[in-house]
């Protein structure tokens, strides 16, 4: 299991995991603290017509233009829910239901229409991405991690999502101050001079470029879940904001790799031949940490009751 | 053809599939009401992406059981049990941890969705699995829906309404103000599970045809729109129903004409056109509706503003006010004041001055805090207190002002 066939098959994966659980817990931590969180849930929906979108523009299933894309149709949504919101008078809750489920079925209808038959372009495929399928050849053992050769053969997903947790943890450590300000007391920011409106936009738009390169790699389940559970796991575990990231990190990882593990191996260790979704699994288990920290975390009830 | 398939004479499975959208959309829209009204609209998410682990784990036990592993009311009971457990599950983070509700919501609808996949790829090394065809669930399939299928949507469709029309006071009074509720010695947890679960009933139904993750549009958006057309809840009830009805209705016939229109999308997407119809159009909260009002106010301030100018000989620059007054005959083209232009000026300076000398006294307090500006003073005191009033006012008080 850790050998040659462990460097390329498994570990691209499980890194790609772990470095989308990771950007997306870190801008979790902050939408869940704002009453904020079914943002990642209403991103990850839209990202479908934005996909769509790209492939009828460009013709092409390429990375890039699905990105921009899927991010272009996340502003969309953004845009519309604030419009539903402020020219309706709706709830934040209803105005996102509207939006998300409308430009879903917009993009499931897109699909339909577009001849994608040739093409591996599907709804299966954005809701559960192919996490197992990001294997690298070259990688002949841990030597081949040391071979310029061998590295260039890495599923590009790697190192796009490398980058991807680099910019969100950069931004996340720059912004830090106006960011926590903002989040706890948004009164008080104001009166220090934070722009909050434009923080709560540019949080809302790290969590957008989060949600997209890591559906990339690993579908929207994955997303949904992490923006969440590592976070609100984290939440019941500590009342320190920096406590809570680091827990919230240290449950992302965990999740990536014993889903990641589990959904390859267990079924082996179970008697049955076929693995199961790795992104489902990965969801799954960090809400098993949910489920425990809810259970046994030792900040888990609201401040003043028992 | 989009005529034949509104009049339902595109074929058996085409008529099928109309009335049961027409049916699922009008009780979804109804019971979707109450969650929007109390604010909960997007528990239905965490309720319909639940039922995933169900359906196959329903799927599997009926496999094992030797039966066909497809047969729907298994299915749907699956489902059924395992969104309850979801929403359990949000109402259990929600009161016994810190978590606030969209937090539990978004938890729940994630780890359910995934472990749903889980078993769904497990089904699929299964020998019998290949053609479970379970993934139609996720967008609902109605190619082949059969007597049986449509007939449990429009049994547990009915049912649903029944429930609704029966508990709506309680659910109203719910969604309002729970604790009110409370006080009135209602036991406000029970009516809000009842709520959830008709919500899970909607989506168990409605599984079949527009599938688990548009589900949740059908709860949502017919209430939100209907919400602009009314104060009243029943009648946003009513209409949000109403609205669910024509969007499934249409929705479907629409999906039937041509190949390549999937029924749930089509239906989604008619409900969106219904509902931005009501935003936009709505008297009242609709966005037309403000947009004329703000015209009508500013029309209001700038007429006002332009005869107090008249009255003391000002001259009036501003264009909107000068073209405002043209239309209105108060001035001639070249800017001069007319016979009626000089007569309203000339009463708008009196009610100016009026209010002034009201603002001024006391006694006044309640009469004026009515004033706005553009008020008449008539239309807040009673000709007797206008006349005591105006004793107060300086003899000649009116012609000065005019010739200033």
């Amino acid at each position: 299991m850790m050998g040659a066939e462990f460097v390329a098959l498994s570990l691209p994966p499980i890194l790609i995991g772990i470095f989308a659980a990771v950007a997306c817990a870190l801008p979790g931590n902050f939408l869940l603290l704002r009453k904020q969180a079914l943002i990642g849930d209403a991103i990850s929906h839209v990202v479908l017509p934005g996909i769509v979108g790209a492939f009828l523009v460009t013709g092409v299933v390429a990375a890039w233009p699905m990105m921009i894309g899927a991010g272009v149709a996340a502003l969309i949504a953004v845009g519309m829910i604030e419009a539903i919101r402020h020219l309706g008078g709706i709830e934040p809750g209803a105005a996102m239901g509207v939006v998300f489920t409308t430009l879903f079925a917009a993009g499931v209808l897109l699909l339909e229409q577009s001849d994608t038959s040739t093409v591996h372009l599907d709804v299966e495929h954005a809701l559960y991405g192919n996490l197992e399928s990001l294997i690298w050849l070259d990688g002949m053992g841990w030597h081949s991690l040391l071979d310029a050769g061998a590295l260039r053969g890495l599923p590009p997903e790697l190192p796009r999502m490398a980058l991807t947790l680099l910019l969100v943890i950069a931004l996340t450590w720059l912004f830090w101050r106006p960011l926590t300000l903002s989040t706890f007391d948004e009164g008080f920011a104001r009166s220090l001079g934070v722009p909050v409106g434009a923080v709560g936009l540019g949080l809302v738009i790290v969590a957008a470029i989060a949600a997209v390169a890591a559906f990339d790699a690993v579908g929207s389940i994955i997303v949904i879940a992490m923006f969440i559970c590592p976070p609100a796991a984290a939440r019941l575990m500590t009342n320190r904001l920096e406590v809570q990231i680091a827990w919230s990190v240290t449950f992302a990882t965990l999740s990536a790799v014993l889903g990641y593990v589990l959904a390859g191996y267990g079924p082996l260790w179970l008697g049955f031949q076929d693995a199961v979704s790795a992104a489902g699994m990965i969801a799954t288990v960090s809400g098993v940490i949910l489920a425990l920290a809810a259970v046994f975390g030792p900040c888990r009830t609201r401040a003043g009751t028992a | 053809m989009l005529l034949e398939a509104l009049t339902l004479q595109l074929g058996y499975n085409a008529t099928l599939v109309t009335i049961g959208a027409a049916l699922l959309g009008l009780a979804a829209g109804a019971t979707g009401t109450f969650l929007f009204l109390g604010k909960r609209a997007l528990v239905s998410d965490a309720i319909s992406h639940a039922t995933l682990p169900g359906v196959a784990l329903a799927f599997m036990a009926m496999v094992a059981l030797g039966g066909d592993g497809r047969a729907l009311p298994g299915l749907l009971l699956g489902s059924a049990i395992s969104s309850a457990v979801g929403l359990l599950c949000v109402s259990a983070l929600t009161n016994r941890t810190r978590l606030s509700e969209d937090a539990a919501i978004g938890a729940v609808l994630s780890v359910f969705y995934g472990l749903g996949v889980v078993l769904l790829t497990v089904i699929q090394s299964m020998s019998s699995g290949r053609q479970a065809g379970l993934e139609s669930f996720l967008l609902g399939s109605t190619a082949g829906m059969l007597w049986n299928d449509a007939l449990v949507i429009a049994l547990g469709g009915a049912l649903v309404l029944a429930l609704v029309a029966l508990l709506r006071r309680p659910m109203t009074m719910v969604a309002f103000d729970p604790e009110f509720a409370a006080g009135a010695g209602m036991n406000v947890h029970r009516i809000e599970l009842a709520m959830m679960g008709l919500a899970l009933a909607i989506t168990v139904v409605g599984l079949k045809i527009v599938g688990l993750i548009l589900i949740v549009a059908l709860l949502i958006i017919p209430a939100v729109a209907a919400r602009f057309w009314s104060e009243r809840v029943d009648h946003v009830v009513l209409l949000a129903g109403g609205i669910g009805g024509v969007s499934g209705y249409v929705g479907a016939a629409i999906s039937a004409t041509a190949p390549g229109l999937p029924t749930g999308p089509i239906v989604v997407l008619v409900a969106f056109g219904l509902f931005a119809l009501s935003l936009v159009l709505a008297p009242g909260r609709g966005v037309l509706a403000a947009i004329l009002r703000h015209r009508r106010f500013q029309a209001r301030v700038h007429v006002r503003q332009g005869l107090l100018a008249l009255a003391q000989g000002q001259p009036i620059y501003e264009p909107l006010t000068l073209r405002l007054m043209r239309g209105r005959g108060l001035i001639r083209a070249d800017g001069v004041a007319t016979k009626a232009g000089r007569a309203q000026a000339a009463r708008a300076l009196l009610d100016e001055r009026r209010w002034q000398l009201l603002r001024s006294d006391p006694a006044h307090e309640e009469a004026a805090a009515h004033y706005d500006g553009l008020t008449p003073l008539e239309s807040v005191l009673t000709p007797d207190q206008l006349r005591a009033l105006d004793r107060g006012l300086r003899p000649g008080d009116v012609q000065a002002g005019a010739l200033q």
